[in-house]
């Protein structure tokens, strides 16, 4: 089983999302973060007062899939996020030992 | 004395729009702090109100308005607990009840000591404050209200000109905001963190509410309903709007963007401009008294970076720098009585205005830091007045955080 990471821009979450259940991807875990890569931060201004905001807003998903389908959901997400823009974000797969439903207690890939 | 309906209903009517105003400067300011010091502010405000409007009924008003006692320096206690409520008020010619004017004026001194709030943004004691408030309510509102407003006080005998509280309230204010910065000191952290504005919307409506309240504010300092009331009210909107303009035109020019704090800001430095002035100057002059508010507001509030005093929330920059701005311009634009002599005396009550205002006020919140202290330790200052001080925090996004106890 792979762990895929991907850290997006947040109104792409919507594209990303109907590419996953498309591609038959049942579930994911986001959250709101932030962060910053090449695109860095922006600039604020309050009374005169201008601030450098290093993190800027971004969408984390976290899906737990097979093996075998590891490399086509990165695909599936790259696609969906992408607007060609910087700061369009990362996505990654990361090898993931035990999984378990807390409802039925199955585990491995019987748990996906 | 007789009692008009019409004057009276409108006195009282603006007494309630001023009294609203501190609940809006609640907002306003509740806006500009960072989330875990919004309620301290608000709850400032809400303690202002209360603290100053008993202080002003048993003693202040009377500090203030009552009989001169001599010199034009300072009331007696005639009217000490709003004592005589039916006989004139001293020097006025009133057409609504005493009490009707003491009620609008105890507004006023609400508001004022309210704004000092801004200055002390972050780090300020509430016990403290509240001592502070009622100290500097007797020591430093109510003389400075006796000499200009008070037809016995000495600068309304020299002829100076505050149609609705540009030295009573703004320079006033601006004044002791900069000595009240001075005892508290900075903020910990300031000016290199960033201390950014939490919610503008919150201040976008506290702006708005300022901006309502404003019209009992400036048009009912007529005291009475009719021509004077209606000039005053007309001059307050148009100030306002290139208080506005001339705030967001400087900053486009300066960095490139319009915001929206600006806008409400210049707003407020319109309105606060134009206050001095808004009966005794026509509406084309009301145009000119605004912007030039907004401009010198913009350029104001920079200074606390330059000479290096935490002015939390600029009520120097905007109230003290803009008051000064329309006090002056009150010498030149008057519709009667402009020229060098009156444009002198209202130099003068600026000059005596920031000298007492400043003086006095250092001392009192220097007394109270001292005995009952007015800023919180550094570590409550960190962790937030909100939780610390008041065990309360203002925003809940969650439901996981916490169990009932007992």
């Amino acid at each position: 089983m792979k762990l895929v990471t991907a850290v997006i821009k947040p109104f792409k979450l919507d594209d990303v999302k109907s590419a996953l259940e498309t591609f038959g991807v049942h579930g994911l875990t986001v959250g709101e973060v932030s962060g910053y890569g090449r695109q860095k931060g922006h600039t604020e201004v309050y009374r005169g007062a201008e601030y450098q905001v290093d993190f800027v807003p971004k969408v984390r998903l976290d899906v737990v899939v097979a093996d075998e389908d590891a490399a086509d959901v990165v695909d599936v997400i790259v696609k969906a996020a992408s607007t060609g823009q910087i700061g369009d974000g990362k996505v990654w797969a990361t090898p993931v030992d035990e999984l378990v439903r807390v409802r039925t207690g199955e585990r491995g890939p019987d748990a996906l | 004395m007789i009692v008009d309906a019409g004057d009276t209903a409108w006195v009282l009517g603006a007494a309630a729009l001023v009294l609203f105003m501190t609940p809006g400067l609640a907002l306003f300011y509740g806006g500009m702090v960072r989330s875990k010091n919004v309620l301290a502010m608000m709850v400032q405000n809400l303690g202002a109100i209360a603290i100053v409007s008993v202080v002003w009924a048993i003693v202040a008003y009377s500090l203030a308005f009552g009989p001169d006692a001599g010199g034009g320096f300072i009331g007696t206690l005639r009217l000490a607990g709003l004592a005589h409520p039916n006989a004139q008020v001293p020097g006025y010619h009133l057409t609504v009840p005493p009490l009707a004017f003491a009620a609008f004026q105890m507004m006023f001194a609400v508001i004022t000591a309210a704004l000092l709030t801004g200055t002390g943004a972050d780090r300020m004691r509430f016990g403290g404050f509240l001592v502070f408030a009622a100290l500097w309510s007797i020591v430093v509102y109510a003389p400075i209200a006796h000499w200009v407003f008070s037809p016995e006080g000495w600068l309304f005998k020299r002829g100076v000109l505050d149609f609705a509280g540009g030295n009573v309230v703004e320079i006033d204010s601006g004044a002791s905001a900069l000595a009240l910065a001075f005892v508290l000191g900075r903020r910990h952290g300031w000016p290199r963190e960033v201390m950014a504005p939490h919610s503008l919307p919150l201040t976008v409506v506290g702006a708005g509410i300022l901006w309502f309240g404003w019209f009992g504010f400036n048009a009912g300092s007529a005291l009475a309903s009719g021509h004077v009331a209606a000039q005053a009210f007309v001059s307050t909107q148009l100030a306002a709007c290139t208080g506005l303009l001339g705030w967001i035109l400087v900053e486009r020019w300066r960095t490139g963007h319009a915001t929206t704090l600006g806008a409400a800001s210049g707003v407020v430095a319109g309105l606060v401009a134009i206050t001095p002035a808004c009966g005794y100057v026509n509406s084309m002059a009301a145009l000119l008294i605004g912007f030039l508010g907004g401009v010198t507001g913009v350029l104001a509030v920079s200074a606390k970076f330059r000479f290096g005093y935490d002015d939390a929330l600029d009520v120097v920059g905007v109230h003290g720098a803009c008051g000064v701005v329309g006090t002056l311009l009150v010498g030149v634009l008057a519709m009667r009585g402009a020229g060098a002599h009156l444009l002198g005396e209202q130099a003068l009550a600026v000059i005596v205005t920031i000298g007492w205002a400043f003086t006095l006020t250092y001392a009192v919140a220097w007394l109270v830091e001292r005995s009952v202290g007015l800023r919180v330790p550094p570590q409550v200052e960190i962790e937030g007045l909100d939780t610390v001080v008041h065990a309360e925090s203002a925003y809940d996004f969650g439901n996981v955080r916490a169990t009932r106890m007992g």
